[in-house]
């Protein structure tokens, strides 16, 4: 089982590399909203400071929030959907390996090219760590949340816009813990315990949003 | 409304190999009564042509026996495991194709079927390419490709399965009537080989002592 579910993490990420530039288009989307917002709130480093934990994490939650109905829809419309779940590979493991392309895709060079933004915001560089780690985990976790709501709306018409008004309730959590760590590293303050919570919340994620999407998926 | 159909009169009771059994099976659409009580046995080596007007619910069977669609009432089994025991179990002796071809554009025919060979454990995926004449297609881009060549790569995914049974909707829709006698020779090898089909169409197929109809009625 283990090949087939690498085959299809593969094929994920080789035809959203291929598919319109998918995977560009998340990442830019990202630095184009921090980079339009330091120019709107205007080169006052210190505010800049302030609201870079609030504008890094929007951007972030937005862009994975655009991308989420590809997780299913493509595969609906064209019959690969029912060729997965008629396949020896279980629709939990169909679900998993789809989402974890899906991160791969978005929210892993989205936290590899987060300091770039994070510059643009004027967010020091002993900070970065804690926010490349809590992007990490807080991306993975955006990605699994939606991926289960995208997973419900797969047969719908339309889905883009009632996924993103499903998910953004169960994204607040994660905004909040994620700007939270974020505003404690640039305070001065420990911010481990935010990150903890959030990996604390990505391992109940781990399973549970699989089991919800294949539960969706069957139906 | 009521039908019975029982194919296979030769089948062997206590045959070593496999044999398809379903009992009892309803489908229910809507609210609307498809069809009810359908039974019938297809053993190893033989082939069921499911031939029906619009609606009668050829697809809803073939869905059925695939598991993607849950009997509103009945059983199948294979070799004498019901499906409803080990559904993974059971998907792993089948493969699908829908009236989808499941294919996206960006890749090629060795790309997809490569993939569909892994899905079900399979490395080899050679042979299929060249069992349904895509050997000098298979690094084309499949937006360059034909409805029918298109739809030849679909069908080689039944064939880089590599399993005991071919559910297939509309196999031949798009063929030319050279591909769509390639494709009949390369199910009576499937066939000899000891492997079923299930199989709906409105075309016709040449008789033979493997091959035999269901005809459901409309409903």
């Amino acid at each position: 089982m283990i090949p087939a579910l690498l085959a299809i993490v593969r094929r994920e990420v080789r035809l959203s590399l291929r598919e319109g530039w998918q995977a560009a288009t998340a990442l830019l989307f990202f630095i184009l909203v921090v980079m339009l917002l330091a120019f709107g709130i205007g080169p006052d480093p210190v505010l800049l400071r302030r609201v870079a934990p609030g504008a890094l994490w929007t951007a972030a939650l937005l862009s994975c929030l655009l991308s989420l109905d590809r997780i299913f829809a493509a595969d609906h419309y064209d019959g690969m959907l029912d060729r997965l779940l008629a396949s020896p590979v279980p629709a939990e493991g169909t679900a998993l390996a789809k989402m974890l392309a899906h991160w791969l895709t978005t929210g892993l060079p989205l936290t590899v090219f987060s300091p770039a933004a994070g510059l643009l915001m004027n967010v020091p560089a002993a900070v970065m760590p804690v926010m490349v780690a809590s992007l990490a985990i807080g991306t993975l976790l955006l990605t699994l949340v939606g991926g289960a709501m995208a997973a419900l709306m797969a047969g719908s018409r339309r889905g883009g816009l009632t996924i993103a008004l499903l998910t953004l309730p169960l994204y607040v959590p994660v905004l909040i813990f994620g700007a939270g760590a974020l505003d404690k590293a640039l305070a001065g303050k420990e911010a481990g315990h935010a990150v903890l919570f959030l990996a604390a919340l990505l391992c109940a994620a781990l399973p549970l949003a699989p089991l919800g999407a294949a539960a969706a998926l069957r139906e | 409304m009521s039908l019975q159909a029982t194919v296979s009169p030769r089948l062997p009771a206590s045959a070593a190999s496999g044999f398809l059994a379903v009992s009892g099976l309803a489908c229910v659409r809507g609210e609307r009564m498809v069809f009810t009580d359908l039974s019938f046995t297809l053993a190893a080596g033989h082939a069921l042509i499911v031939r029906g007007p619009n609606g009668a619910g050829k697809s809803s069977l073939l869905r059925m026996l695939a598991g993607l669609l849950r009997p509103a009432a009945g059983t199948v089994g294979l070799n004498g495991t019901a499906m409803a025991d080990d559904g993974i179990a059971w998907r792993r002796n089948l493969a699908w194709l829908g009236h989808l071809d499941a294919l996206r554009t960006t890749e090629t025919p060795r790309e997809t079927l490569r993939f569909i060979a892994r899905l079900h454990g399979r490395t080899d995926f050679q042979t299929a390419l060249t069992a349904l004449d895509l050997d000098s297609l298979a690094d084309t881009p499949i937006r360059f490709l034909s409805a029918g060549q298109k739809r030849r790569v679909a069908l080689a995914g039944l064939v880089a399965s590599n399993v005991p049974l071919w559910l297939a909707d509309e196999p031949t829709t798009a063929l030319d009537a050279d591909h769509a006698a390639l494709f009949q020779a390369v199910l009576g090898r499937h066939l000899a080989a000891g492997g079923l089909a299930v199989l709906s169409t409105h075309e016709t197929f040449p008789p033979s002592a493997e091959c035999h109809e269901l005809e459901l009625a409309a409903a």
